[in-house]
C-alpha cells in the first residue's frame, strides 16, 4: 500500500508542547525569502519543504588593467567580496506536536512572499489542512503519495553522494554507503508505511505499483498494540530488540529436533511465527518476546514478497522506506536479513539516508516544476544538515538531546550541472576517497583530531581576511562553535553525511565558513603568493630552457612537486615556511631523493620520448609556486610537444587552492611574459575550464559538465591529478581510461607513516591502463 | 494421475493373492510396476530394486514376489508435524480364516481398537467421512482409516503402543514429518519401536498422486470453487487432475511450504513462509483466548475482518485507481488496531477473523508470485489448515482469480492433511 501512515489518532500520548520556543537561528533559516511550500504529513512527523534564497559573500577577483596602468599598483588583480543570491532547499522534519507552533512561526517570519499554494502529502494532509490554510493563508493542494515518494527519491538519488546504504548491525561500522551509480535506473521501492508497496522505477517519470501487501507497519503496530498494550510504534520496536523470538516461534528444530538437512533449511529457521503460541500456556509469554516474533514475522513477509517481485521483474537494486524503517535500526536490520536469507545474498537491501524526507522532497518538486529543478545539480549542504541519526539512544548519548526535536537538509543549488568525467574506467565502481574513515577506526580518529588541533588557525585566518569588518571576529567565532560541534557529531555518528572521508570533513569546513561569510579567507595570501610567483617565472623557464632534455624533463617534474609542497591547508607546511617568498629552488630541499615512495618516472620518461599525446588534462592544486613556477613550466613543455592542454581548476575558493578566475588572471600575464603560453590560448590549444567543485579534494564523478564535454571533444588521452588532496586523499586509487599521472608531495606525518613513507615523500604514479599501449593486446590469440 | 500412461498391461495385476476379488482398477499402484528407466534410475539403490526387476519375468514369478515383499500387517503411515500428528492405517477386509486363525492377539486388537472407535483419548480423531473403502493395496482389499492427534500428545500414544506390544508384531513404522526425526528416540525408548523415517515433501507428493488416483466414487478428491469472485454464485465443483503437471502444490500445516511439480519424481521446493496455519492459531489464542483450531474458526465465522483491518477505502474513500487498486482491498491488516478507540471496540470474533483473513491472503501473495516466477497455472493447496476451513479456501480462490485476472485456479483436494502419512504408507508397501 501507499504510505498510508496510520495515523495515530492519539496525538495526546505525545506531549502536546505548544510553549516550544523555535531557535530561530538553526531551524526554518532564510524563511523571509521563502517562496514554495510544501508539507507532507506523516503519522507521526511533519516534513516541510522550502524554497529560498541565500544571500552570501563570494570572493571575485577581477584583473587590473594592466596596458593602461602597469605601474599603478603593484598588485596582481583586485579582490572584492560581492553578495551573490544562490537557490537552497530547506528541509525540516519535526514531530506532529509541533505542527501549530510552526506553522505559527513560519507565518510571523514570511514576509514578502508571493506564493499562494502549499502543496500537501501524506496521510495527515488530509487532518491538517483546515489548519495549515487558516494558519498560513495558503491553499493546500494536494499531491499523490507515490508519485511524490518516487521524485524524491530520484532526486537524492541523483544528487547526494552517499545517499544510499547497506546495513550491517554487526560490521564494525553499520551504514555501508554505496558509490553513486550515474544510471539510477531500473530501481524497485519497497515503501512500508501501514502497507507496504512495492514499485517498479524505470525512469523519472516512469513508475509503476507492481504490487504490495497488508502486512506492514501497520499490522506491526496494530497487532504489536494489541498483544503488548503498549501504544507507541517507537516503544514496540524497543520492546522487540530486547525480545526473544524463539519462545513465540515454532523453529525447525522444534519439529525436527535439529535441521532439515535435505533442503538446507537450518533448526533456527522460523517454521511457523506464533507457532508456540498456540500450544502452550498463554501466560508464558513476554511483551519483548511477542514484539521480537511479530518483527520478524513481518520483516521476513515483507522481504520474501520484495525477492519475489525483484526476481520476477529482474530487478537488483532494493530501496527500502517507509516509516516502519525510517533509520529504525532493528527493523533495517530484519530487513537486510531476510532478504539475504531468500536471495542467497544476490540482492542487497538498500536504505536511503533522506529516506524520511522523500515525499516532501516530490511535493516540492512537483510544486516547483516550471523552475524544472532537475535540470540544477544540487549539493547538501553538511553546514545547513543534521544528517542521519542512530535512533537506538543507547548507541549514541548525543542523539537523546536532539530527539523529539528538529531534523534538517538543505541543499545548495549548484552553479553548474555536474557529471561523470567520461574518462572512468568503471563509473558505477569509482570511488573518489582512498580511506574511508566510517570504517577506519584509527584513521577516523586522527584525522578528527586533525581537523579539531587546526580549527584556531584556520578562524585566525578567517578573521585576517577581513580585516575591515568589525564583526568578522564575531562571525568566525560562531564558525568555530558549529565546524567544532559537527566535528562531536562526527565523532559519535561517522555516518551522518555518508562516509566519513578527508574530503567531507574538508568541505563540511567549507561549507561551515560559507555560512558565516567567510567566501575566501586565502584570498590575499593567494593574490601575495601568486604576485611572487609571478616575478620568478620567467627565469625559472630561462633556467629550464638551459637544461638538456632529459634533465629539463626531470626538472620540471621536481618543479611540480616543490611547488606543490606551498600548501596553507597541510600543517607541516605552514609550520615550516609561513612566509614561502622563496624561490622556488629554494624550497626543493624538501624533497627526498629518488626512488620516491612511488615512483614511476622512469616509465613516464619513456613514454616522454615517444609521441606526443593529445590532449592533456590537468586538475590543478595551489596558488603562487605551485601553478605558477611548478605546473605552468610543465604545461609550457606540453604545448610544446603538440599536446592541447586543458586546465582544470576549482569553480570555487577552498583552501589556496586556485580558482578559475584567478586562474583567468594569471595565464593572462603569464601570456604576456610567453610567447609559447601566448600562442597555444591564442590557438586554443590552451584552455581553462572550470571543475564544478569548491573543495580540495576532487570528486570525478561530479564535475562540470562543460569539463566533461571539452575532455570527450579534445579526446583527452592523459590526466594529471596534483597535490595531497586531489591525487592522495582522493583519486589514489581511481582507475581512469587512458593514461594518467598523479603527482603529490605527502605534507602529513601520519598519512607519510600509513603510506609507509616518511614526511615530504614524493608520490609519483604514472599509469598507463592494461591493454592500452601495446596494440597485439588486441589480436587474441587461441586458447 | 500418477500412471498417466505408463502403466503396464492389467493382467499383470491380476496375479493377486486374493482372486476373489476383481482388480479394482488400473489405479491402484503408483509407481510399484512401471519399470520406466527413468524412475529407476531415480530410485535409490535399495532392498526393493532386484524386486522390481524381476517383475519383468513370468507372471508366476511376479505373483510370488508381491508376495514376498508384501510387509506383515498392520499397515501404517505416519505424518509427524509441528502440531498434529496424521496416521493412515489399512485396515484389511478379506482376511481369509487360515490367516484369521494365525493372527496374533495384538494385530487384532489393535485393529479393532482402531476400527471400533471414532476417537481415541481425548485428542485423538478418525475421520470417518474420509475413510476410503474398498480399496486394493499391495493385493490387498481393505479401508483405509484416516487419523489425526495432537503432536503434543504423542507421550499419550506410544504409552498406548508400548501397552498394546505394538512392538511384537516386528513391524516397520513408516514416518515421516519432523518429528519422525524428533521423536525417533522417544519411538524407540518408550515403546521399543524402529522408525523408518522419509522425507515429508517426497511423501507429500507421493501421497497427493495416490490418492487422486484411487479415488474414483463418492465425492471427488479434487475440486475448486467456481465463480470465486461472486460469493452468491460461488459454489464448489469436482475437478479432473488428468494432466497435472506442472502443479504448485502449497501445504499449509503450521508452516507453509510452496513446491512446484514437474512429474512424480521431479519437483522442487520454491519457498515457504512462517505465516502459516501455526500462526494462525498462536495469534488467535493470544488475542482472543481460545485454545483449538475449531474454535478460532468458529470466532472467524462469526467476526467482521474489516473493523480491524485498514481498507484502501478507509485512506482514499474510495478506489485508488492511480494503481488500480480498489476499495475494499485491505491497505493494512490489523492497520485499524494503531488506534486505542478501535482496539477497544472490535470483538474476539473481529479479530479471529481478521488473522484468518491476514494469513490467508498472504499465502495467496506468496503464491501467486511463485505461481508466476515458475509460470505454473494450477495450484493445488493442500494441508489440515484447509480443514473444515471453507472460509480459507474460498479467500485463497477469490484471490487467485482476481488478482491473475482469471489466470490461476484455486485447486483443493478432500484429503488435505494426510497426504504425508498416504506417502509414508506407500513408502512401506512399495519403498521406492
Amino acid at each position: 500500500m501507499a504510505e498510508c501512515s496510520g495515523i495515530d489518532s492519539n496525538p495526546s500520548s505525545h506531549t502536546m508542547d505548544k510553549s516550544i520556543t523555535l531557535p530561530p537561528d538553526e531551524i526554518f533559516r532564510n524563511l523571509e525569502n521563502a517562496k514554495r511550500f510544501a508539507i507532507d504529513i506523516g503519522g507521526s512527523l511533519t516534513k516541510l519543504a522550502y524554497y529560498s534564497t541565500v544571500q552570501h559573500k563570494v570572493a571575485k577577483v577581477r584583473s587590473f588593467d594592466h596596458t593602461a596602468k602597469e605601474a599603478a599598483s603593484d598588485k596582481l588583480y583586485e579582490i572584492s567580496v560581492q553578495e551573490e543570491v544562490t537557490a537552497r532547499l530547506h528541509f525540516i522534519k519535526f514531530e506532529n506536536a509541533y505542527i501549530e507552533t510552526c506553522l505559527d512561526f513560519i507565518k510571523d517570519h514570511l514576509v514578502n512572499t508571493e506564493t499562494k499554494v502549499i502543496k500537501a502529502t501524506g496521510g495527515g494532509a488530509h487532518k491538517f489542512k483546515e489548519l495549515i490554510e487558516r494558519k498560513l493563508g495558503l491553499k493546500v493542494d494536494k499531491e499523490d503519495e507515490m508519485t511524490c515518494l518516487i521524485k524524491g527519491c530520484n532526486f537524492v538519488l541523483k544528487n547526494i553522494p552517499h545517499e544510499a546504504f547497506v546495513y550491517a548491525k554487526h560490521a564494525d561500522s553499520e551504514f555501508r554507503f554505496q558509490t553513486t551509480n550515474p544510471d539510477i535506473f531500473p530501481y524497485l521501492l519497497v515503501n512500508i508505511g501501514s502497507g507496504v508497496s512495492i514499485v517498479k522505477v524505470e525512469a523519472e517519470d516512469k513508475f509503476e505499483r507492481i504490487g504490495g501487501s497488508s502486512i506492514g507497519g501497520g499490522t506491526f503496530w496494530g497487532l504489536g498494540a494489541l498483544l503488548t498494550k503498549t501504544k507507541r510504534f517507537d516503544e514496540l520496536l524497543q520492546l522487540a530488540s530486547k525480545g526473544q523470538h524463539t519462545n513465540v516461534d515454532m523453529l525447525v528444530k522444534d519439529i525436527y529436533g535439529g535441521s532439515y538437512g535435505c533442503l538446507g533449511l537450518t533448526g533456527d529457521l522460523i517454521a511457523s511465527s506464533f507457532g508456540k503460541s498456540a500450544t502452550a500456556d498463554k501466560g508464558d509469554f513476554s511483551k519483548e518476546d511477542m514484539a521480537k516474533s511479530l518483527l520478524h514475522m513481518i520483516s521476513n513477509d515483507i522481504g520474501q514478497l520484495a525477492c519475489l517481485y525483484a526476481k520476477l521483474h529482474n530487478l537488483s537494486r532494493v530501496y527500502f522506506g517507509g516509516f516502519f524503517i525510517r533509520g529504525h535500526p532493528v527493523t533495517m536490520h530484519t530487513i537486510t536479513y531476510s532478504i539475504n536469507f531468500f536471495t542467497k545474498g544476490e540482492v542487497q537491501a538498500l536504505f536511503l539516508r533522506h529516506e524520511g524526507y522523500l515525499g516532501a522532497i516530490g511535493a516540492f518538486l512537483k510544486g516547483a516544476e516550471e523552475d524544472n529543478p532537475n535540470q540544477y545539480s544540487w549539493g547538501e549542504n553538511y553546514a545547513g544538515s543534521s544528517g542521519l541519526m542512530s535512533v537506538s539512544p543507547d548507541m549514541n548519548p548525543m542523539q537523546r538531546a536532539r530527539s523529539g526535536t528538529f531534523d534538517m537538509l538543505e541543499m545548495d543549488r549548484l552553479e553548474r550541472q555536474l557529471v561523470n568525467l567520461p574518462l572512468l574506467q568503471d563509473p558505477s565502481s569509482y570511488i573518489p576517497d582512498t580511506v574511508d574513515l566510517t570504517e577506519d577506526a584509527l584513521a577516523r580518529e586522527y584525522w578528527l583530531y586533525c581537523f579539531e588541533e587546526a580549527l584556531d588557525g584556520v578562524v585566525k585566518r578567517a578573521v585576517a581576511s577581513q580585516p575591515d569588518m568589525l564583526e568578522a571576529a564575531l562571525r568566525a567565532e560562531k564558525f568555530r562553535q558549529k565546524y567544532r560541534h559537527k566535528l562531536q557529531t562526527l565523532r559519535h555518528q561517522p555516518f551522518a553525511y555518508g562516509s566519513l572521508t578527508v574530503r567531507s570533513l574538508l568541505d563540511t569546513r567549507e561549507h561551515c565558513l560559507n555560512e558565516f561569510n567567510f567566501p575566501d579567507p586565502y584570498s590575499k595570501i593567494k593574490q601575495r603568493e601568486n604576485d611572487v610567483a609571478l616575478k620568478y617565472y620567467q627565469k625559472a623557464v630561462k633556467s629550464l630552457e638551459e637544461l638538456s632534455w632529459e634533465e629539463r624533463q626531470f626538472a620540471l617534474v621536481r618543479g611540480v612537486l616543490a611547488g606543490n609542497v606551498f600548501d596553507w591547508g597541510a600543517k607541516a607546511v605552514s609550520d615550516k615556511c609561513l612566509i614561502p617568498l622563496c624561490a622556488q629552488t629554494d624550497c626543493v630541499v624538501f624533497l627526498s631523493e629518488r626512488p620516491w615512495l612511488v615512483d614511476s618516472y622512469n616509465q613516464w620518461l619513456e613514454r616522454m620520448k615517444g609521441p606526443p599525446h593529445k590532449c592533456a588534462l590537468f586538475f590543478v592544486d595551489n596558488s603562487g609556486v605551485d601553478i605558477i613556477l611548478g605546473v605552468m613550466p610543465f604545461v609550457r613543455e606540453l604545448l610544446s610537444r603538440g599536446t592541447e592542454v586543458v586546465l582544470a581548476s576549482n569553480s570555487g575558493p577552498a583552501l589556496n587552492d586556485v580558482t578559475n578566475g584567478e586562474l583567468q588572471i594569471l595565464t593572462e600575464r603569464i601570456a604576456a611574459m610567453d610567447p609559447v603560453i601566448q600562442a597555444g590560448l591564442r590557438d586554443d590549444r590552451l584552455m581553462l575550464v572550470q571543475s564544478g567543485s569548491s573543495s580540495p579534494c576532487l570528486d570525478l564523478s561530479r564535475l562540470d559538465k562543460v569539463l566533461a564535454m571539452v575532455v570527450r571533444e579534445r579526446q583527452t588521452d592523459l590526466v594529471i591529478i596534483e597535490g595531497m588532496g586531489r591525487a592522495i586523499h582522493t583519486n589514489y586509487y581511481a582507475m581512469l581510461s587512458c593514461e594518467s599521472l598523479k603527482m603529490a608531495v605527502i605534507k602529513n606525518s601520519w598519512l607519510a607513516d600509513r603510506l609507509g613513507g616518511k614526511l615530504f615523500s614524493v608520490v609519483f604514479k604514472y599509469e598507463v591502463p592494461a591493454g592500452k599501449p601495446s596494440q597485439d593486446c588486441e589480436t587474441s590469440t587461441p586458447s | 494421475m500418477a500412471f498417466n500412461g505408463h502403466q503396464r498391461d492389467d493382467d499383470t495385476v491380476d496375479e493377486d493373492e486374493t482372486p476373489t476379488k476383481q482388480p479394482r482398477s488400473n489405479k491402484e499402484m503408483p509407481g510399484y510396476f512401471r519399470s520406466e528407466p527413468g524412475s529407476e534410475a531415480a530410485a535409490p539403490a535399495g532392498r526393493a530394486t532386484p524386486d522390481r526387476r524381476s517383475s519383468n519375468a513370468t507372471a508366476r514369478h511376479r505373483s510370488d514376489s508381491v508376495k514376498k515383499t508384501r510387509p506383515p500387517f498392520p499397515w501404517f503411515g505416519m505424518d509427524i508435524g509441528g502440531t498434529l500428528v496424521k496416521l493412515v492405517y489399512f485396515e484389511p477386509k478379506d482376511i481369509t480364516a487360515e490367516e484369521e486363525q494365525e493372527e496374533v492377539e495384538n494385530l487384532k486388537s489393535i485393529r479393532r481398537y482402531l476400527t471400533s472407535n471414532t476417537a481415541y483419548g481425548k485428542t485423538g480423531i478418525r475421520d470417518v467421512h474420509l475413510q476410503l473403502q474398498d480399496l486394493t493395496l499391495c493385493g490387498r482389499t481393505g479401508n483405509l482409516h484416516f487419523i489425526r492427534f495432537p503432536t503434543h500428545d504423542l507421550p499419550a500414544f506410544l504409552q498406548m503402543g508400548r501397552n498394546k506390544h505394538f512392538s511384537s508384531l516386528h513391524t516397520t513404522l513408516c514416518a515421516t514429518g519432523g518429528g519422525a526425526y524428533k521423536f525417533e528416540s522417544d519411538f524407540r525408548t518408550m515403546a521399543d519401536l524402529q522408525l523408518h523415517k522419509l522425507d515429508e515433501l517426497d511423501c507429500l507428493i507421493r501421497g497427493v498422486l495416490y490418492i487422486d488416483s484411487v479415488v474414483s466414487s463418492g465425492p471427488s478428491e479434487c475440486y475448486y470453487f467456481e465463480n470465486p469472485t461472486e460469493p452468491d454464485r460461488c459454489v464448489q465443483k469436482p475437478y479432473t487432475l488428468e494432466n497435472p503437471y506442472p502443479l504448485l502444490l502449497v501445504n499449509i500445516g503450521s508452516g507453509v511450504s510452496i513446491l512446484a511439480v514437474y512429474s512424480e519424481n521431479n519437483y522442487k521446493r520454491v519457498t515457504g513462509t512462517s505465516l502459516g496455519g501455526g500462526t494462525f492459531l498462536g495469534l488467535c489464542c493470544l488475542l482472543t483466548g481460545c485454545s483449538t483450531f475449531e474454535e478460532a474458526l468458529e470466532m472467524a465465522s462469526l467476526g467482521e475482518s474489516t473493523r480491524v483491518d485498514k481498507l484502501v477505502r478507509d485512506i482514499y474513500g474510495g478506489d485508488y485507481e492511480r494503481f488500480g487498486l480498489p476499495g475494499w482491498a485491505v491497505a493494512s491488516s490489523f492497520g485499524n488496531m494503531m488506534s486505542k478507540e478501535k482496539r477497544e471496540s472490535v470483538s474476539k470474533e473481529d479479530l479471529a477473523r481478521a488473522t484468518l483473513v491476514t494469513i490467508t491472503n498472504n499465502i495467496g501473495s506468496i503464491t501467486r508470485m511463485c505461481a508466476l516466477n515458475e509460470n505454473i497455472e494450477r495450484v493445488v493447496f493442500v494441508g489440515n489448515f484447509l480443514r473444515v476451513n471453507t472460509l480459507s479456501m474460498k479467500l485463497l480462490a477469490y484471490a487467485m482469480d482476481y488478482w491473475s485476472k482469471g489466470q490461476l485456479k484455486a485447486l483443493f483436494l478432500r484429503h488435505e492433511g494426510y497426504f504425508g502419512a498416504v506417502g509414508a504408507l506407500l513408502e512401506l508397501l512399495h519403498p521406492s
